[in-house]
């Protein structure tokens, strides 16, 4: 739910697929493809080939993997951190209750259990999910790990004040006792209400609301157990007990760390990590340009934030076919959009919005994000195609070559009784030329129906709080339409829709994310969903809200946002795991 | 900087300092100030060719509907057709061609001559507009505070320092956030230029404040002042009539040296995002477009060597002038 993750998900030309992929849940059938037996494929690399196969399969062990990171860790601390390049990373030293399985595409979106025997049971209306945790599982010192190591990790993760990187979901939907302020400031008080631990082994969580969906809450770090005794508060992340294959040898924060064995992981409690390599090498606040250069060079093996090629290694990249077929371009869970905010007239009437849509040019729209490898795929509805519930549906074709339709746009423009167009504003973030860029791209091509838009860049920092976000001061200055962006902290419909549908997040103060959905119709059906305990009724309700809101024309779809990630030429076992969007960082080993 | 005597003696015209031309018998001629001055800088080639090329960018701005329509170009128009989707540069690499004489910008493909030229518009016209509001305001205040002196002047030079402590990018750019689109009966681009001037204009005054203070205080005290006061003139008189033609000089001169300053400024504070609303094409918002396409350098290098040549010429311009105009020079 948050704006800062850098990259999640992904599916490349099998989109047809999508529909109700999620299907069998944990009990699916399909051959686990994280050993190196995916027999017959012949290991010879092809464009997009990571996508759907491991690429180089081997169980070799041994050898030193080398990652860099253009920045920094926001944080290395299983409570504070909040990118999803770290937490497909963390896995390598933490255990969270339940994760994502460490396979190829569409099943690694799939959760499995890791500290907890099985997923989560729920009861009470699924208000209270209760996890069993394995036995053996320790620290890296020896002491073994039980439920309130886990409970205590949550606690301290709710303070935001020591650990302000974090998200809040814990803290906005368990149970806990008025006015707690987590682990550190209110040490004595107890919060049963919240978490129990009836023995060591047994957690059990307290909602304030029925949650369907809690399995992706128990997948988060911060379920990743913290030893009281070694905990140094905001100083943890400068040493980290490990519960994972690997301990941390050596930390320097702002320049790297390197990883070694632990040799307190037992195998036997973790089958899903296969702990190929001897150790990481990391180094952070590297040379972006660099990172790409040593990649295709052969000194480094990943670049870990998964952002993919820089613009000045694109080029080069994609006009050699022999570079290009060392590349994945995988598709992410963001979608950048633009909010038709329909409290500004004459974008009221839905006809008006309507026009908006049809005139909008897709593909000038698509090379202002980047273009189609580093920009991303042509977005007609809200759900990315890694969501499980995504439908491939087009409400308003813009024409065969994806211009816009201009006919249409004016037929729109008469019913809405404005058929020489109007004038209105579009808002950006002033900070980000890819949103300035989509902006003109937008004038530019609304102009051609007589719809006239004034650019108006605001600052990022307070885009939500006091302009576009803001209902009253959008109304007020006319913004009838803004650059928009959002990601899902999971591959789940709810993760990516609710924040940035459900009119109800709608506050008069300003802040919310949602600026333009206001649909009675649509937070209804999002209630539904949220009770919903079937996984599969789940995502249709999901797909239903996804054709509400693009029926009310309140969003105009730019792009799902595609990276372009160069492998590495000394692993092995890459693929892209499509609940990270890039490649999976657990399988991976060295030739 | 002293014109060396011209020995052969030919042509009079080019050695204003001989003052009795002892060949012809013609008669002693007096020259003006200004004729001295244009006699200077007519020598000065490197000031000249400052000069030139000043008038150049002022014709190319203002006829420049007619040159960028002599190619049939529109600055705003994107050739989303000429670009390249997977890349985001233009086809060709720059996009230069006989129709796109300097290529096409990376993304949407407008073309960069037009919009250069057209940049040259909003870059001259603010420039200038703050130059002439800068000189009159600094000009006034400075002079007033010179000959008046005693409270006017430790008021005004107070203001001065104040002025000069202030930062004024930091307001500038709190100042075009804030200003809405519409205020003070103007809108749009009409309202960002004016703003612009008043920013960069209202706050650079002091400048040219102290040194016309400063030149004031010594020419009040000169025979003829004390000659037009002792005849009752009075204040508004003498710094009408008397001082200010004898500051001409200075003015014009860091006038003239206060234009490429502000150009900057101009470029500074559009590359920044508080100037000009884009589509409206300005050479800081293009150098500020083009700094995530380093590797698509002529996107940068146009517009960068607008700015370079015109601050160039001014400067050589202003240096040239100073020292055809200094008194000391003489």
């Amino acid at each position: 739910m948050l704006r800062r993750r850098l990259g999640v998900a992904a599916t490349g030309a099998v989109l047809a697929l999508a529909v109700a992929a999620c299907g069998g849940g944990s009990g699916s059938s399909t051959p686990s493809s994280s050993g190196g037996a995916a027999a017959g494929s012949d290991s010879k690399a092809e464009f997009n080939a990571a996508l759907t196969q491991v690429v180089n399969p081997s169980d070799k062990k041994g050898g030193i993997l080398k990652f860099a990171n253009g920045g920094d860790w926001d944080s290395l601390d299983p409570g504070d951190t909040y990118y999803g390049y770290s937490w497909n990373f963390i896995r390598l030293y933490g255990r969270s209750l339940l994760m994502f399985k460490s396979a190829v595409g569409k099943e690694g979106n799939q959760l499995v259990p890791d500290l907890a025997e099985d997923m989560g049971t729920p009861s009470d209306d699924a208000k209270t999910w209760t996890y069993k945790l394995k036995k053996g599982i320790k620290f890296e010192d020896g002491t073994p790990v039980t439920s309130k190591d886990v409970k205590y990790a949550v606690e301290r993760s709710f303070d935001k004040e020591v650990f302000p990187d974090g998200y809040t979901y814990f803290n906005d939907f368990l149970d806990w006792p008025k006015g707690y302020k987590g682990a550190y400031k209110s040490k004595d008080v107890n919060t049963d209400s919240a978490i129990e631990t009836p023995d060591d082994y047994t957690i059990v969580f307290h909602l304030k609301q029925p949650l369907s969906n809690f399995d992706y809450f128990a997948q988060l770090p911060a379920t990743i157990p913290v030893p009281k005794d070694k905990d140094t508060g905001a100083k943890y992340k400068e040493h980290i007990i490990s519960t994972g294959p690997y301990k941390f040898e050596k930390n320097e924060i702002g320049k790297g760390f390197t990883l070694v064995r632990n040799d307190k992981w037992d195998p036997a409690t973790d089958p899903n990590r296969k702990a190929l390599p001897d150790g990481y090498e990391v180094s952070t606040n590297v040379n972006a340009d660099d990172i790409d250069n040593r990649i295709i060079a052969g000194d480094l093996d990943v670049d870990v934030a998964g952002i993919g090629a820089q613009p000045a290694a694109l080029g080069r990249l994609l006009s050699d076919p022999a570079m290009k077929a060392n590349t994945d371009n995988p598709t992410s869970t963001r979608l950048w959009y633009t909010s038709i905010n329909g409290n500004v007239p004459p974008l009221d009437n839905i006809e008006c919005r309507k026009a908006v849509e049809y005139a909008a040019d897709k593909v000038a729209l698509q090379t202002a994000w980047g273009g189609e490898f580093s920009g991303g795929q042509i977005a007609t509805s809200m759900l990315p195609p890694a969501i499980p519930g995504h439908e491939d549906f087009n409400l308003y074709p813009p024409g065969a070559d994806n211009k816009g339709d201009l006919a249409k746009a004016k037929e729109a423009l008469a019913a809405c009784g404005q058929p020489n167009g109007f004038e209105t504003n579009i808002s950006y973030r002033a900070e980000r030329p890819k949103e300035k860029a989509a902006a003109e791209a937008l004038q530019q091509s609304l102009g051609r129906v007589g719809i006239k838009l004034t650019l108006k860049p605001f600052p990022q920092a307070d885009y939500f709080a006091l302009y576009a976000g803001k209902p009253g001061y959008a109304k007020e200055n006319k913004i009838g339409l803004a650059q928009n962006g959002w990601m899902s902290d999971w591959p789940d419909g709810f993760g990516f829709l609710q924040q940035i549908v459900d009119s109800r997040v709608i506050r008069d103060t300003g802040g919310s994310s949602n600026i333009s959905v206001r649909d009675p119709e649509v937070d209804k059906l999002i209630d539904q969903a949220m009770k919903e305990t079937d996984t599969n009724a789940r995502n249709a309700l999901w797909t239903q809200i996804d054709k509400k809101v693009m029926e009310g024309a309140y969003v105009l779809p730019n792009v799902w946002t595609k990276t372009l990630l160069v492998r590495s030429k000394n692993a092995t076992n890459i693929f892209v795991n499509e609940a990270y969007g890039m490649y999976d960082y657990l399988g991976m080993g060295v030739k | 900087m002293t014109a060396p005597m011209d020995v052969t003696g030919g042509d009079t015209q080019a050695t204003p300092e001989a003052v009795v031309d002892a060949s012809g018998g013609k008669a002693i001629q007096g020259r003006s100030l200004g004729q001295i001055a244009w006699m200077r800088l007519k020598r000065d080639k490197v000031a000249l060719a400052g000069g030139l090329i000043v008038i150049l960018l002022i014709l190319i701005a203002v006829f420049a509907p007619v040159i960028v329509g002599a190619f049939g170009q529109d600055p705003t128009q994107f050739n989303s057709d000429l670009i390249d989707s997977s890349t985001m540069a233009p086809k060709t690499g720059t996009g230069i061609s006989a129709e796109h004489l300097f290529g096409l910008e990376p993304v949407n493909g407008r073309d960069i001559f037009s919009r250069v030229v057209y940049g040259a518009r909003i870059s001259l016209l603010i420039a200038f507009l703050a130059t002439l509001l800068s000189v009159v305001i600094g000009t006034l205040l400075g002079v007033t505070a010179g000959y008046f002196g005693g409270l006017v002047d430790s008021i005004i030079s107070k203001t001065m320092d104040v002025f000069l402590a202030f930062p004024i990018l930091v307001f500038a750019i709190a100042l075009a956030g804030i200003v809405p689109d519409s205020a003070f009966g103007l809108t749009g681009d009409t309202l960002r230029v004016s703003l612009l001037v008043f920013i960069i204009g209202f706050f650079n005054w002091p400048y040219i404040g102290r040194i016309i203070r400063g030149q004031t205080l010594s020419l009040r005290e000169r025979e003829f002042v004390d000659a037009a006061r002792s005849l009752g003139a009075r204040g508004p008189y003498i710094i009408f009539r008397e001082l200010l033609p004898n500051l001409v000089a200075p003015i014009l001169v860091y006038a003239t040296l206060l234009i490429p300053t502000n150009v900057l400024f101009e470029a500074a504070l559009s590359f920044l995002g508080v100037g000009v609303r884009p589509p409206t094409p300005t050479w800081g918002g293009m150098l500020s477009d083009a700094v995530r396409f380093y590797t698509i350098p002529h996107f940068m290098f146009f517009p960068g060597m607008a700015i370079f040549i015109t601050v160039l010429a001014f400067n050589l311009f202003g240096d040239g002038l100073r020292d055809a105009l200094d008194p000391k020079a003489r």
